[in-house]
C-alpha cells in the first residue's frame, strides 16, 4: 500500500508498510498511476504512450528503473507482514494511569469532555488513601516494567495539591525498592498557580501540560471562571514564569480550537510570541449538535489552516524562531516500534484512569460512563475481560484502520472519540480520522521542506 | 537516485523484530487527552538501535 500526494510543490509517496517516505520528482509520481501493488520488471508500454512528449525516453527510462529498485528493495508496495504481532502486548501489564485526583474546577469551559469538571458524578477531591493506593495498584500491576507513568488530571488537579504532593512523595519513596521509575505529569489551567507551586512542579513533574486556547479573546470565549470572567490575563504570566524556569523539563502549552477559531494558526503563533515553544492545539471533540463542534463542513478550511501552519513553521524553523507543534512532530527514524503501533495508547490495557472514589476507567474520557466501569481500587476489584476486550482492539480488528494509509500513525484512533460518537469503538470516528490524515501529510511534507534546506 | 529522494531509514520492519518493550509512554499522556497520535512518541528502547 501506498500513500501520494502532492503538497507545497512536493511530490510525497508514503510506503505504509515500510514507513518509507519519498520526495519524488514529477515524472515518476505520474508513472504511479500505472501501478496497483507492484511495479513489474518489464516496463509497461502505457507508460510511453501517455508520457512521451511531455517527458523524453530516457528521463522516461530512468525514472522506472528507480521505481523498480525501490520495489525490489522493500520500499515501495511493500507487504503487510504485522497482523502476525497483534497478539504482543495483549497481555501487557497497567504501566500508566490517569490519576484524577479532582472532580472539582474552577473553570467552566463549554467544551470541557469532564462535563466542567465533575465529569457528570458530583464535584469531589480524591483523599489521599485512593491516591496511596493507586501508587500501589500500578506497582503490583506493572510486573516487567521499569517506566511508570502517572498523570494528575481532573477537573483542575491543583484544587487538591496536598493530595498531588503527598501522592508523589509515596511514590518516591518507594518506588526504588520495586525498581520503578515514576514519570508525573500533571495538567492544569493554571488559576491556582503561585511561586511555590510552580518550583514544585518543575522540580517533580517530567511534564506540564499548560492549557491555554491562544489569544485573549479566544481563550476567553469558552476558558471562563466559573463568574464568568475569562482566565487569560490570570494564566498567561503563571505560565510564562513556569516555562522560564522550567529548564530542558518537557512541557506543552496546549490549547483547543472549534468552529469559533477555524484560523487556529493565529493562536498558535500567539503563543510563540507569548515565548513559548513547545505547543499544541487540538480539534475539539464534541456532539456535532453543538454550535462550536467540528462538522464535516468545516474540514476544507481546517485542512488550508493545517496547511497554513506548516508553512509557518516552515519559515519560522529557516529563520531560526522554530517552535515544535504536538501534531507535526514526526521521527520518521526512530519513533515508535510496528508494535506499540498496532494498538496506539493502550487504554484499558496499559492505560487506565482512577476516579476520586477509586473507579478505574479504561481512561480519562471514559470516566463517567459506568457501562465502561472496570473496578475499583480500594475495593480490589478489576475486570480482567474488559482489560482482554481492549487489548484486543487494534488496527487489524477496526475494519476501516486496515486498508487504511495513516495506520502506523494513528494507530487505530481513540478509543473513547470511537465510543462515544461512533457507538462502536472498532468504528473510528471520521472527522477525527481526516483531520490526523490531514496533519501527518503536513507533517511529512515539512519533513521534505527542511530536508530541502539542509 | 536521481528522480526520487528517500528522507528516511525506512525500518519498521525491522522495528517489529527488537519492539514490543512496553516501556514508552501511553500515547495520550504527552499532550493530547482528547485524541490520538502514536507516531509523534519517542522510543524508549535501549536495545533497538
Amino acid at each position: 500500500m501506498i500513500h501520494k500526494y502532492y503538497l507545497n510543490g512536493y511530490y510525497i509517496v508514503l510506503d505504509t508498510n515500510s514507513g518509507a517516505v519519498h520526495v519524488f520528482d514529477e515524472l515518476p509520481y505520474l508513472m504511479l498511476d500505472s501501478f496497483t501493488d507492484s511495479v513489474p520488471e518489464e516496463q509497461p508500454e502505457e507508460i510511453k504512450r501517455n508520457l512521451l512528449g511531455r517527458f523524453s525516453e530516457s528521463e522516461i527510462d530512468e525514472a522506472y528503473e528507480e521505481l523498480l529498485e525501490l520495489y525490489r528493495s522493500g520500499l515501495l508496495y511493500s507487504k503487510d507482514e504485522y497482523e502476525q504481532f497483534c497478539d504482543m502486548l495483549r497481555d501487557a501489564p497497567v504501566k500508566s494511569m490517569c490519576l484524577n485526583v479532582a472532580h472539582d474546577c474552577n473553570l467552566r469551559c463549554e467544551y470541557c469532555f469532564a462535563a466542567k469538571g465533575d465529569f457528570g458524578r458530583g464535584r469531589m477531591l480524591m483523599p489521599f488513601e485512593v491516591g496511596k493506593r493507586a501508587i500501589d495498584f500500578l506497582i503490583e500491576q506493572s510486573v516487567g516494567r521499569h517506566n511508570l507513568e502517572l498523570d494528575f488530571f481532573g477537573g483542575e488537579p491543583l484544587m487538591n495539591f496536598e493530595v498531588v504532593k503527598k501522592v508523589v512523595d509515596y511514590a518516591r519513596g518507594i518506588e526504588k525498592q520495586h525498581n520503578k521509575n515514576f514519570r508525573f505529569t500533571i495538567t492544569t489551567n493554571g488559576l491556582l498557580l503561585t511561586d511555590d507551586k510552580i518550583e514544585y512542579i518543575n522540580r517533580e513533574m517530567s511534564n506540564v501540560v499548560l492549557s491555554l486556547d491562544g489569544r485573549k479573546e479566544i481563550n476567553d470565549l469558552l476558558r471562563v471562571r466559573t463568574d464568568g470572567r475569562g482566565s487569560y490575563d490570570r494564566i498567561v504570566p503563571n505560565y510564562q514564569k513556569l516555562v522560564s524556569t522550567r529548564g530542558d523539563k518537557d512541557y506543552y502549552v496546549r490549547g483547543t480550537f472549534t468552529t469559533h477559531n477555524l484560523d487556529f494558526s493565529k493562536d498558535v503563533l500567539h503563543m510563540a510570541e507569548l515565548g513559548f515553544d513547545q505547543l499544541s492545539i487540538e480539534p475539539v471533540v464534541s456532539d456535532e449538535k453543538l454550535d462550536y463542534s467540528l462538522k464535516e463542513k468545516d474540514l476544507p478550511s481546517v485542512f488550508e489552516e493545517y496547511d497554513r501552519l506548516a508553512n509557518l513553521l516552515i519559515q519560522r524553523r529557516k529563520e531560526g524562531r522554530g517552535f515544535n507543534f504536538f501534531h507535526f512532530m514526526l521521527d520518521l527514524d526512530q519513533g515508535p516500534c510496528a508494535i506499540k503501533r498496532l494498538r496506539g495508547c493502550g487504554c484499558g490495557n496499559e492505560y487506565i484512569a482512577v476516579t476520586p472514589e477509586g473507579d478505574i476507567f479504561p481512561c480519562h474520557q471514559f470516566v463517567g460512563d459506568d457501562e465502561w466501569k472496570m473496578g475499583n481500587i480500594m475495593q480490589g476489584t478489576f475486570d480482567r475481560s474488559m482489560k482482554q476486550k481492549f487489548a484486543q482492539y487494534n488496527i487489524y480488528s477496526k475494519k476501516d484502520c486496515r486498508n487504511c494509509w495513516a495506520k502506523f500513525y494513528c494507530s487505530g484512533g481513540c478509543n473513547a472519540n470511537s465510543w462515544q460518537y461512533e457507538g462502536d469503538i472498532l468504528k473510528p470516528h471520521t472527522i477525527s480520522c481526516e483531520l490526523e490524515k490531514k496533519r501527518l501529510e503536513c507533517a511529512i511534507m515539512m519533513k521534505a521542506a527542511l530536508a530541502d534546506t539542509e | 537516485m536521481k528522480q526520487i529522494k528517500t528522507l528516511n531509514k525506512a525500518n519498521l520492519k525491522e522495528s517489529a523484530v527488537k519492539g514490543g518493550c512496553g516501556e514508552c509512554q501511553a500515547s495520550c499522556q504527552s499532550a493530547c487527552k482528547t485524541s490520538c497520535t502514536v507516531a509523534n512518541q519517542k522510543c524508549e528502547n535501549a536495545q533497538r538501535v
